[in-house]
């Protein structure tokens, strides 16, 4: 990677263009041509460091809740529980984590009926009970990295 | 108030933008609107507060961020305003939200904090506890990622 796939990351996490030719305007910050910048671009997703582009939305402001669940799940059975947490479709990111709780994932849904309705499914379907549901707030930061 | 039109174009965005001369022309073209239409739909959608961040995600740990913790704090609630404005200063955090409490969990500021190594992700979890004051915290490192996929809103629902 050399300095100006560096400074592409950070441009199109911060600072992308919402224009006509987004390219064009980050061609002419970095200097180069837009055929260049489309280029680099293709291979930093080619090769898995941007993994897309695209809007973070406020689920509440589009009438969505969400929250984040973390679960207390022994060992052995933490890859059969986090399959079953996957397959639900409101499930957008689910790690497992060193610590008591050690399943962590983020849960958005159209209501909290839904939610519950989830969270009561999950419980139900894994025999855990020892889950902490643990809705936002307040947002200060979203998903920025600038440090590359 | 959302209509029909906003709910489209909210569908076809939260796709990958294609990667081409003019991907807002591919996307209008799809939706049957003016190009023009729709960046003044999503310039406004961010002024709104509807998108949050427009732009790329990226792939922390192929990036090198070998030690990505979730570092959890337990800030008195008059507090969480300034301390969690100055934690979205902070380049090594790339996400902080407040969130609720329950009576078996106490820690109401949430952080995301990536580093190349453990050693340079505890050395800076130890300056911000300095910073702000604040010794009541727990690291929490992922081992695993088992899903991270975009929330389709709508699609999946219908």
């Amino acid at each position: 990677m050399d300095e100006i796939d560096k400074r592409i990351l950070i441009e199109t996490q911060i600072n992308f263009p919402l224009c006509k030719r987004p390219f064009k305007v980050l061609a002419d910050r970095f200097g180069i041509t837009e055929e260049e910048v489309l280029c680099k671009i293709r291979r930093l997703k080619r090769k898995g460091f941007i993994r897309r582009i695209s809007p973070s939305f406020d689920s509440r402001r589009l009438g969505f809740v969400s929250t984040l669940i973390a679960m207390k799940v022994p060992k052995e059975k933490i890859e059969d529980v986090a399959n079953i947490v996957n397959r639900y479709d409101g499930v957008t990111h689910n790690y497992e984590r060193q610590y008591e709780y050690n399943l962590w994932f983020t849960l958005i849904s159209e209501s909290n009926e839904r939610l519950e309705e989830i969270i009561n499914g999950i419980k139900e379907k894994t025999g855990i009970d020892q889950i902490l549901n643990l809705p936002s707030l307040r947002v200060f930061k979203i998903d920025v990295n600038l440090i590359l | 108030m959302l209509n029909d039109l906003d709910r489209k174009v909210i569908q076809c965005l939260q796709e990958d933008l294609p990667v081409v001369k003019e991907p807002f022309k591919e996307i209008a073209k799809n939706l049957k609107v003016d190009e023009e239409r729709l960046l003044t739909k999503i310039n406004g959608y961010i002024k709104e507060g509807i998108i949050r961040r427009f732009g790329a995600t990226l792939n922390h740990r192929l990036l090198g961020f070998k030690a990505n913790a979730l570092v959890v704090w337990r800030v008195p609630k008059e507090r969480i305003q300034a301390i969690g404005s100055l934690m979205a200063s902070i380049n090594e955090v790339s996400h902080c939200y407040e969130r609720a409490t329950t009576s078996c969990w106490n820690y109401n500021l949430f952080t995301m904090i990536h580093a190349r190594s453990k050693r340079v992700c505890e050395g800076i979890i130890r300056d911000i506890s300095e910073k702000i004051k604040i010794k009541d915290y727990k690291i929490i490192y992922s081992i695993k990622e088992f899903k991270k996929s975009p929330m389709k809103y709508w699609t999946t629902f219908e």
